[in-house]
C-alpha cells in the first residue's frame, strides 16, 4: 500500500514540477522581451506598411501576418471590434510574416493591389475565399488569382507590379524585421511597441485598453 | 492469496521497475517542457524517440501494481528500438553520420543542436542516457528472477 502512495506523490510531484518550472520559464522569457522590445523598437514599425484607422490614433497595433493563416484571418474582425470599440483611439499597421510555401508571392499581390488602393478591399477577399486558395497549408497564389473578381482590381496592372523592386525590398524587410523581433508565429502582435506574450483575444484586449488608459488619462 | 502478500510488503526488484518508471516519466515531462514550453520543435528522429518513451510511463506503472515478473518481456522491446534511434540520432548530432544521410526534411534539421545545458548535455544526449538506464535496469530485474 505505502508503494501506491510514494508512486502517486511521484506523480503529483512531476506534474507540480512541470507547471512550475513552466511558469518560471515563461516569467523569464517575458521579461527578457519585454527589455529586447525597448531595444528593438525601431524594428516594430516601418513607414511603408498598409495603416489602418486615424493617423493620430495614440494607441497603435502592429500584426504581423500571413494572408494563408487561419487565425490571422479570425483575428481580422476582432482587431477591428478592438478598433471600433475605441473609435479614433486605435489604429492598425499590418506588417506580412509569410510562414507558409508560397504566401512570399500572395503578399507581392496585396502590395501591388494597394498600388490601385484596393489593399483592403483585397486582403478582405482573400482572407473570405481562404480555403479556396490555401491548400494544404501552401498558398497557391494562381487559384487566388481567380478569386479576385468584383472589386475593380485592373489585373494587367496588378501582374506587372507584382514584378516591382520595391515591393521585393518591402516584404525582405519586414522578413528580416520578424525575424529581428523573434516573432515567429501569425499572428504576432505589437501595441506601442509591446508585444502580446500570452496570446489570445481577450490579452490583446486588455494590452490594447492599458495601452488607452496610459495615453488617453 | 500470494498476491495480496506480495503487495503488502515490497517485492524484491519493485524498486528496479521503480527507478525505470521514474525515467520514463522524466523524459516524458521534460521532452514535453523542452517542445510545448521552450518551444523547441521535436524533429522526427525526436518523435521516433518519443514513441518509444511515453508507452514505457504507463506499462511501468502497471507493471508495479502488483509487480509484474514479466514487466521485461514488453518493455525491453521498446525500450530497445528507442535506444537504437537515440544512437542514431546522437551519432547524427556529433557529426559520425554524414547529413546527406539524414531521413529529416531541412525545416527541421535532427543534426541541428538546439540546446546544451551547462556547454555539454544535448536532447540526444539525455535520450541516450535515459533508454540505457532503463535496459539496464530491466536486464538486472531479468537476471535476478531468472536465478
Amino acid at each position: 500500500m505505502k508503494n501506491k502512495f510514494i508512486v502517486a506523490a511521484v506523480a503529483i510531484l512531476f506534474v507540480g514540477l512541470f507547471i512550475a518550472a513552466a511558469d518560471l520559464y515563461n516569467n523569464q522569457k517575458n521579461s527578457s522581451l519585454n527589455s529586447a522590445t525597448l531595444e528593438n523598437i525601431e524594428y516594430i514599425q516601418r513607414d511603408y506598411s498598409p495603416t489602418l484607422g486615424p493617423v493620430d490614433a495614440k494607441v497603435t497595433i502592429v500584426e504581423f501576418f500571413d494572408p494563408a493563416c487561419g487565425t490571422c484571418r479570425s483575428f481580422y474582425p476582432l482587431v477591428k471590434r478592438i478598433m471600433s470599440e475605441n473609435e479614433g483611439r486605435v489604429n492598425l499597421v499590418l506588417r506580412y510574416l509569410p510562414l507558409h510555401n508560397g504566401s512570399d508571392v500572395i503578399i507581392t499581390i496585396f502590395e501591388a493591389a494597394r498600388l490601385q488602393g484596393l489593399f483592403w478591399e483585397t486582403l478582405k477577399l482573400a482572407y473570405k475565399r481562404q480555403d479556396a486558395w490555401v491548400v494544404n497549408h501552401i498558398s497557391i497564389p494562381a487559384k487566388l488569382w481567380g478569386q479576385l473578381d468584383g472589386i475593380g482590381l485592373d489585373m494587367d496592372k496588378l501582374a506587372v507590379d507584382m514584378k516591382s523592386v520595391e515591393i521585393a525590398r518591402r516584404v525582405k524587410q519586414d522578413l528580416a524585421d520578424a525575424k529581428q523581433l523573434k516573432v515567429n508565429k501569425t499572428p504576432g502582435f505589437f501595441v506601442n511597441g509591446k508585444p502580446l506574450i500570452n496570446f489570445g483575444y481577450k490579452q490583446l484586449q486588455q494590452l490594447v485598453a492599458s495601452e488607452i488608459d496610459e495615453q488617453y488619462p | 492469496m500470494m498476491q495480496y502478500k506480495e503487495t503488502a510488503v515490497t517485492p524484491q526488484g519493485w524498486i528496479l521497475i521503480f527507478i525505470c518508471w521514474l525515467i520514463a516519466m522524466g523524459a516524458l515531462f521534460g521532452s514535453l517542457f523542452f517542445s510545448e514550453v521552450m518551444g523547441l520543435k521535436p524533429c522526427v528522429l525526436c518523435w521516433y524517440q518519443r514513441i518509444f518513451i511515453y508507452p514505457l510511463a504507463i506499462l511501468f506503472l502497471v507493471g508495479m501494481f502488483p509487480l509484474d515478473r514479466s514487466v521485461v518481456r514488453y518493455t525491453l522491446p521498446l525500450a530497445t528500438f528507442g535506444w537504437l534511434f537515440a544512437v542514431y540520432h546522437y551519432l547524427l548530432y556529433s557529426g559520425y553520420i554524414p547529413e546527406s544521410l539524414q531521413p529529416c526534411s531541412k525545416e527541421l534539421s535532427c543534426a541541428e543542436i538546439n540546446l546544451e545545458l551547462m556547454g555539454f548535455v544535448t536532447i540526444p544526449m539525455l535520450s541516450i542516457l535515459s533508454y540505457s538506464a532503463i535496459i539496464t535496469l530491466l536486464l538486472i530485474f531479468k537476471k535476478r528472477n531468472t536465478l
